[in-house]
């Protein structure tokens, strides 16, 4: 379960991962070097004023381009538990679900929230809302297996469990 | 009943569930895996579940090839991390530092059949399928997960048929169909399906060429692409002369999500960029980009016939005052068979840089980053802001003969003048 409450950082469509996060930073795997380069491609803010409970919401495609994993790793470096997108690229969204981010198809909520927006997003009520209560999507629940890794906290402790139960 | 896709039979068969049809979700077990400098990540994150190697060490594949030779000091320990794995782990196919890209090694090395379910940590993974397997990207926690159990969940796609009537006319390559494809169907245009080649044209296509194809399906999106198996795999490899097809073909009467009919006289040589690979039109809407660096290499077009097609176009030119040429060979194997046929010495003599094997420059690590302001032509994938080095610098995608001519002229330039040969 995930209630975060912040501001909404919105990107239009196609955004790739050499946006998110570029090559030439993944030398270093630490989460904290790369939480510093997020978004550098597309956002002169992000970097420096994302903080944990935002949301970002997105168009279409977002996070095609390269299978890195630490596209994900980055935005999470500051504390971003949600991504609401009117689609997702594939690995991205497999990525995102393997790392505990709860990540929604929305149709509606791109072009019903602003850049800025502060909101609150509940995943037991799949709703994002604005909190000053004038704007308020219902969030379709995320497919069962991706949703079930997400409530495990992601695919290795998903992993963990499912091989525990297969030894009893 | 209607017959079956490729893509539904492979990944039937990878889950035991010979009936799976699109939509289904389901337990598979690939028939190789593979990563590359992210091994390192897949190791960190198979270490949490406390096992000793991978459930089945001889279906792993492990390259070195996207900072190779290593470009800093964190990349060498890294590098020096992953050499220690794979010996530790009993991992046999492991290509170091020089051997070339990964998905050229897959197919190069015969590391994977037709037919076979390849899952693989970098998104032109979607490569292999010339040759007939179903290849698909994922990410490094999801590797772990594989490493420790054998299985993951993968939804079966539909399918995209591309077929394509006609003759391709002089100095136009695979990579044009590609890039005219992808301006067609754009960048999600694929989104999670399989996009299969097929009809009466692939025969003029070499398994070189059919790579391509396959690995551009990744920038519209496609989750697998597939040249379904046909007599040019007796070539590849003698033993698939005799391959049960049918098990790497869709039956007559499958169903498919859509069709589409290209035809071969619409494709001109083609140009895409700056910043979105489906932006492609004609090379002669570009001709007057002046070109700081061109690039030939990758996954994508470092093959043997793509630095032929540049020799072919260098041979006794120079690149221009001003520009300089990369070639990064995408293996070994393919340099050294350059180099005995005499085309690597063309492109040296034409003022052209060889590169080691490897991904080279294609992501901004090393070997050609490029400067605020500059223009690349290259022979790469992707064409996304800042992907090779400055966000300032523009990147444009075409064939290896289109990027040889705009070294040549200084700007970016139609390889139609250059080639008078009938291809």
């Amino acid at each position: 379960m995930l209630t975060c409450e912040g501001r909404v950082w919105k990107f239009g469509d196609d955004v790739n991962t050499d946006l998110i996060i570029p090559g030439r930073y993944l030398d270093n795997y630490d989460p904290d070097h790369l939480a510093k380069h997020a978004m550098e491609g597309i956002s002169k803010d992000f970097a420096s004023e994302a903080s944990p409970g935002d949301v970002i919401v997105a168009g279409s495609n977002f996070g095609c381009g390269s299978s890195r994993e630490q596209a994900v790793v980055a935005l999470r470096g500051h504390g971003v538990k949600a991504i609401v997108a009117v689609s997702f690229a594939r690995i991205f969204y497999r990525n995102a679900i393997n790392l505990g981010m709860h990540v929604y198809q929305s149709p509606e909520a791109h072009s019903m929230f602003a850049d800025g927006d502060v909101i609150s997003l509940d995943s037991e009520k799949n709703r994002l809302r604005s909190v000053d209560g004038s704007r308020e999507v219902m969030l379709a629940d995320m497919p069962t297996r991706p949703r079930e890794i997400v409530d495990s906290g992601g695919l290795i402790p998903y992993v963990k469990h499912i091989m525990l139960e297969r030894k009893v | 009943m209607s017959g079956r896709t490729v893509a539904e039979k492979i990944l039937g068969r990878a889950a035991g569930k010979p009936g799976a049809k699109a939509g289904d979700v389901l337990e598979v077990t690939p028939d190789v895996v593979m990563s590359h400098e992210n091994t390192f990540l897949v190791d960190k994150a198979f270490e949490q579940f406390d096992l000793e190697r991978p459930w089945a060490p001889d279906k792993v594949v492990v390259v070195l090839d996207h900072r190779s030779p290593a470009n800093t000091v964190q990349t060498a320990n890294a590098h020096a991390r992953i050499r220690e794995i794979v010996r530790r782990m009993g991992i046999e196919r492991f290509y170091d530092v020089g051997e070339g890209v990964c998905h050229q090694l897959l197919v190069e090395k015969k590391l994977v059949r037709p037919g076979q379910l390849v899952l693989g940590a970098d998104s032109h993974t979607t490569t292999v399928g010339a040759v007939g397997a179903f290849g698909a990207g994922i990410g490094a926690t999801e590797m772990a997960g594989i490493w420790a159990t054998g299985e993951t969940w993968l939804k079966v796609p539909e399918t995209i048929k591309i077929t394509m009537t006609g003759h391709l006319e002089r100095a136009v390559f695979p990579k044009d169909i590609a890039l005219y494809l992808a301006s067609r169907l754009g960048p999600s245009g694929a989104d999670y399906m399989c996009m299969e080649f097929s009809g009466i044209f692939l025969f003029d296509i070499s398994i070189s060429g059919r790579m391509v194809l396959c690995n551009m399906a990744a920038e519209m999106g496609a989750k697998a692409a597939i040249a379904p198996a046909d007599s040019t795999f007796g070539a590849w490899s003698p033993e698939c002369a005799s391959l049960n097809s049918g098990a790497c073909t869709s039956d007559p009467d499958a169903s498919y999500h859509d069709i589409i009919e290209l035809v071969a006289e619409d494709i001109s040589p083609m140009v895409s960029g700056p910043d979105r690979v489906e932006s492609g039109r004609g090379v002669e809407e570009f001709e007057d980009i002046e070109v700081d660096q061109a690039f030939i290499g990758t996954c994508t077009n470092g093959r043997l016939e793509d630095l032929i097609a540049a020799s072919w176009v260098l041979k006794g030119n120079k690149v221009a005052t001003g520009t300089r040429l990369l070639v990064a060979p995408a293996s070994k194997s393919v340099l050294s068979d350059a180099l005995s046929m005499g085309v690597i010495q063309t492109i040296l003599e034409a003022g052209g840089t060889i590169l080691p094997p490897g991904c080279g420059p294609c992501l901004g690590a090393h070997e050609g980053v490029l400067a605020s302001g500059e223009v690349c032509i290259s022979s790469s994938n992707r064409n996304f802001k800042g992907r090779m080095g400055s966000e300032d610098a523009k990147i444009f995608l075409a064939s290896p003969a289109t990027v040889a001519a705009s070294a040549v002229k200084g700007r970016i330039e139609d390889p139609r003048r250059w080639l008078n040969v009938d291809l």
